[in-house]
């Protein structure tokens, strides 16, 4: 190592020579090691043998120290090449794993999951539009699209509704941050967790003699005088026993932006509005909602992808059964349940056709505020 | 003056309301996690033979006495019992007297045995244990009774070592996708390269490509690559998901440091590298910070990648959740406890951190 750091051309031509092989030699040694270093742990990683607290740490210093040893060692070997050159490359050195990683896992996999949209479940022949036509005229694939646009529509309007109102309330009160923080605590909560929460909401034990409903919603209802339900399979009203659960989770989203949002209304704007003798009601519906609406059409938009995203609540709630299924819980039966991986990729593909104007339209908003 | 207290009073009138309202919306928000946790704590045989609520004050039927029928009397049709006439059929579902009273028949029609019950308060009469997470987070056989109280033998779910894979899995998968896109953000904001618009193009187009488009060649890859079930697998991925954005964030972020910094640290020699890792780290910690939460808990709570990439190897707390879910549906002791122990440290670090969230947030969406 210390021959890279011996100045250039100081000395006869026989000790260039001898620092010349020494740096070649050292800039294929150190990638070497470095390879075989990573190697190792990932043969250790992978055969699993140790402990699992050793297995944990080895594998948090391996991936974390891993990428950044890799990003070390391809900037020491850039920097020993000429300027003119170096100036070139070494920006790839930054972007280009990046680049790589995305090209990998996002960019090369749209065309792929396109091509195995026209192949059967084998991914050997060509099939057309069959998979397609499935996707668009199945029962099941059509009662998925009415329940997405379920979530879509009561799911979003619902969160971003009740975040708007909390927001505006809350900006009024001196715990604000308290409600804001209960109203905001679930989106810590994973979405099977909140599952299993509902779940135990939603729970149903049936009638009998000497049988006590554990569930809240039931215990209530029968305190009232109704009758337990089970509530899960009650087709088609199921859907939007579990999109209570989104509205649950996504509304703290939805109040936290608009919050800032609202935060953000000059104080004249609404004192003109009174002075002129506007209602608070009139002042928030002239003044503040003009003024955030941009905020809230990209945290409607937001929402509205979460929706047609969704797959966890579903999957953990009823396993799409009783007229609850959605297309991601439908791509993922295909795939992994039926193994029909041509029928999942057009499912896929619809998903990302769904989502794509809803995104620019988001980005756009956002680009129009935030210009990079 | 009477104008003046007039509206003073009017604002109470409202500041109650609101504060009024803002209250029943947080109850409302706050009880179905609050019945996961106090359930959490209870012994399994109370929690399936009664509400969680019954911990709180409330009034209960308590047994007062009971009433053996003499022989006499008729089982089979209609009979008079302490004043009312009733069947043994309404008896076996409960008859409420006009004083309050209860009156259940006991067992089968021959027992001719009537229970009679009064209600009565109870408070915080709560037996509660720690044996639920005990339970749920081991992998050896566990024990517990039912509702009737009958010792059940069963395997544990082994939580604890989902807890600690969910650990290995969330940390790298939160630090090495925002090393990675530190870098490329600060390859794109500082340094000029052919082709810097167009991949930047690329980079944010990625933004609306749904996970589920990659799921299905990336698992053919990693079959072939013997990759599936690894923790490498699982980082890799979330990496690549979580790269758009990470590097959307840090570029608005990067690009807006100030010039004159970096061209006096470019002046004094210092390289594009220990520029980045002296210079542009140490002042993008609010970015970083922020995005790191962000991701932490998405990776922590996501489901569908750990469920394709892991499967049972390795299983994360969220899997193992789902499994107990899908398994055991109606052990409400495994999966509250289960439920609460997956929630803990995202709640710590949520709560902790809540300030950088809500700011990584607002960075994502609004202009910040």
């Amino acid at each position: 190592m210390t021959s890279s750091e011996i100045p250039k051309r100081s000395s006869g031509p026989l000790a260039w020579l001898a620092t010349g092989i020494g740096q070649i030699l050292a800039s294929i040694f150190v990638p070497i090691l470095t390879f075989i270093v990573l190697w190792q742990g990932f043969i250790f990683l992978r055969d699993n043998k140790a402990p699992q607290i050793v297995m944990v740490l080895v594998a948090i210093l391996w991936g974390v120290g891993g990428v950044a040893l890799l990003y070390w060692v391809a900037n020491w070997l850039v920097e020993k090449l000429p300027e003119s050159i170096r100036h070139t490359i070494q920006p790839f050195i930054f972007v280009g794993p990046a680049l790589a990683i995305l090209a990998w896992f996002l960019a090369i996999p749209v065309v792929r999951t396109l091509l195995l949209s026209f192949q059967d479940e084998s991914g050997t022949t060509f099939v057309g539009l069959t998979n397609y036509v499935f996707a668009l005229t199945d029962r099941i694939m059509l009662e998925a699209f009415r329940n997405n646009l379920l979530w879509m529509i009561f799911g979003t309007g619902l969160s971003v509704g009740l975040g708007l109102l909390i927001a505006v309330l809350a900006d009024r009160t001196k715990l604000e941050s308290v409600y804001k923080a209960i109203i905001f605590m679930p989106m810590a909560i994973s979405f099977v967790g909140a599952g299993v929460i509902w779940k135990f909401m939603y729970t149903y034990k049936g009638e009998g003699a000497g049988i006590a409903e554990i569930g809240l919603i039931n215990a209530i209802v029968l305190a009232l005088g109704g009758k337990s339900q089970p509530w899960l399979s009650l087709a088609p009203w199921n859907n939007f026993f579990l999109i209570i659960i989104m509205v649950w989770l996504q509304t703290g989203y939805a109040m936290v932006i608009i919050s800032s949002a609202i935060k953000g209304v000059p104080a004249e704007l609404l004192e003109a509005a009174r002075i002129d003798g506007a209602t608070e009601i009139r002042a928030f519906f002239d003044v503040t909602v003009p003024y955030i609406k941009g905020t809230l059409i990209t945290v409607t938009t937001t929402i509205i992808i979460f929706s047609l995203k969704l797959f966890d609540i579903v999957r953990v709630m009823t396993g799409g059964n009783n007229g609850t299924n959605v297309i991601a819980n439908e791509f993922y039966l295909q795939r992994f349940t039926y193994l029909q991986t041509g029928r999942a990729s057009a499912i896929a593909i619809i998903l990302l056709l769904a989502v794509v104007p809803v995104m620019i339209y988001n980005l756009r908003q956002f680009g129009e505020r935030k210009a990079f | 003056m009477s104008a003046t207290g007039g509206m003073k009073r009017q604002q109470r009138v409202n500041s109650a309301l609101v504060n009024g309202i803002l209250i029943v919306i947080c109850i409302l928000w706050l009880v179905p996690a609050l019945g996961v946790f106090v359930t959490s704590f209870r012994q399994s045989k109370d929690i399936f033979g009664s509400g969680w609520w019954t911990v709180l004050p409330h009034k209960q039927y308590v047994e007062k006495g009971e009433i053996k029928l003499p022989d006499t009397v008729d089982v089979t049709g209609s009979f008079e019992v302490e004043g009312v006439t009733t069947t043994f059929e309404e008896l076996r579902n409960g008859v409420t007297l006009s004083d309050g009273r209860q009156l259940t028949w006991f067992g089968n029609r021959r027992t001719r045995l009537i229970k009679v019950a009064e209600q009565q308060w109870v408070g915080f009469g709560a037996n509660l244990t720690l044996d639920n997470y005990k339970n749920v987070l081991t992998g050896k056989e566990i024990k517990f009774k039912d509702a009737s109280g009958q010792e059940i033998l069963r395997k544990g779910n082994n939580l604890g070592t989902a807890f600690l894979n969910s650990v290995a899995v969330a940390v790298p998968a939160t630090i090495i996708p925002i090393l990675i896109a530190a870098f490329c953000a600060y390859g794109f904001a500082w340094l000029n390269f052919p082709g810097r618009k167009f991949f930047f193009t690329i980079v944010v187009a990625m933004l609306v490509v749904p996970l589920q488009i990659a799921l299905v060649p990336i698992l053919q890859d990693y079959t072939k690559l013997n990759l599936n079930g690894t923790f490498l697998a699982i980082w890799l991925a979330h990496t690549g998901f979580g790269l758009p954005l990470a590097i959307y964030i840090l570029f608005n972020y990067i690009s807006t440091l100030p010039r004159d910094i970096l061209e006096s640290a470019f002046i004094d020699g210092a390289s594009a590298f220990t520029i980045f890792t002296q210079l542009i780290l140490p002042l993008s910690v609010p970015a970083l910070a922020s995005f790191a939460i962000f991701q932490f808990l998405w990776v922590w709570n996501d489901y569908l990648v750990a469920l394709v990439f892991l499967g049972d190897q390795n299983r994360v707390v969220t899997s193992a959740l789902a499994a107990i879910v899908g398994e055991k549906g109606a052990d409400w002791h495994l999966l509250t406890s289960g439920a609460f122990i997956s929630m803990m440290l995202p709640l710590a670090v949520f709560f902790a951190l809540q300030r950088f969230f809500v700011r990584g947030l607002t960075a994502g969406s609004v202009k910040g």
